[in-house]
């Protein structure tokens, strides 16, 4: 890829990922108090937002600091806190160009989030390393000092406005799915089925019981297999955009 | 705390950057298998659809203003596909609800 397409890419994965900062730091704000609750310094808790990069992980993270976990117990806990990832990698790696370099790979799975992840998605062109790289810079900092800002004065801002913030995040899942759900009849029925058996899920007794990724690791697996068996996709596609409907 | 800050903090960080980066990395290659592909196809939107529902209608205070804001996003998502103006809408909607409510 030659320069000005790579930072013309740049560029757009900065535009995709200014809304994403904004939701960061409105969430990462709550993180933050959770942070200081468990008595770690501001700049330790912004070290720990800027490695992970991810918010049930972190908040599993403080969690098991606080009641003084073992280094195992922490090991299982971001497992799980994180598993839906294990797919995710999957999937966006089929998603990126083959042009994307091996140690360029890793960098993207250092930042892989639901979020940016999402946008990956929602792009109709294969992923390029440049436009990750530009939602990454916005991103990064976005959630780091969203999770100083929350150590710092998390309980001088008002309730309202860090719920208002959060919810853009899932106006950005929104924006990922609806669309492709509009495109064709198949997603379309994956996205109504999908939501179906997540409310299901959390209303159940004994499976209500299970933590969020766990429910969402069930469900991912168990509706994607369903789908791949009812309505796979065609062969030439590269795993894009391809369905009978 | 009982352990070292530092260690929890590469134990956790090791497992995360493993799972999000090895898969991708390992799998570079397009994947031949039909059902495998159709499957990975599916991954995203089932599971982000599963993660956004019920879970931002319980976000707010109110259960009207999480269905309202979601209401709203999914009708500003499903004839603009504009990503920002989906997210500031959906906040926006959320947070007058909020103070009204």
């Amino acid at each position: 890829m030659d320069k000005k397409r790579k930072s013309a890419d740049f560029f757009r994965g900065i535009r995709m990922g200014i809304p994403v900062m904004i939701g960061y730091f409105a969430c990462a704000i709550a993180l933050g108090i959770t942070a200081s609750k468990a008595g770690i310094s501001p700049i330790q808790a912004t070290l720990v937002s800027l490695l992970l990069n991810a918010s049930a992980g972190e908040y599993a993270f403080f969690q098991t600091v606080l009641t003084g976990g073992t280094y195992i117990e922490m090991a299982v806990l971001e497992f799980v806190a994180n598993a839906r990832y294990l797919l995710m990698s999957c999937a966006i790696g089929q998603k990126t160009s083959e042009e994307v370099k091996l140690h360029e790979r890793l960098i993207i799975g250092f930042d892989l989030t639901d979020e940016l992840f999402g946008a990956s998605i929602a792009r109709e062109e294969k992923l390029t390393f440049a436009f990750y790289l530009g939602m990454m810079t916005v991103s990064i900092p976005g959630w780091a000092f969203g999770t100083l800002a929350g150590t710092l004065l998390g309980n001088v801002l008002p309730t309202v406005a860090v719920i208002a913030l959060g919810m853009g995040l899932y106006g950005m899942f929104l924006s990922t799915v609806i669309p492709a759900a509009r495109r064709s009849k198949v997603l379309f029925f994956a996205v109504v089925l999908s939501m179906s058996c997540s409310l299901a899920f959390s209303l159940l007794p004994v499976i209500r019981e299970l933590s969020e990724g766990f429910r969402t690791i069930i469900l991912t697996v168990g509706l994607s297999t369903l789908f791949a068996l009812l309505f796979p996709i065609r062969d030439k596609e590269n795993g894009e955009g391809g369905d009978n409907a | 705390m009982s352990g070292n800050l530092t260690i929890y903090l590469i134990v956790a960080a090791l497992v995360t950057f493993a799972i999000r980066a090895l898969p991708m990395f390992i799998f570079h290659k397009p994947i031949k298998n039909r059902f495998v592909r159709s499957f990975l196809y599916y991954v995203p939107y089932i599971t982000l659809s599963v993660m956004v529902f019920p879970a931002i209608v319980l976000q707010t205070g109110s259960l009207i203003s999480g269905i309202a804001a979601m209401a709203v996003g999914v009708l500003v998502a499903w004839f603009t596909s504009n990503l920002f103006l989906t997210a500031s809408t959906v906040c926006v909607v959320a947070l007058i609800l909020e103070l009204i409510l």
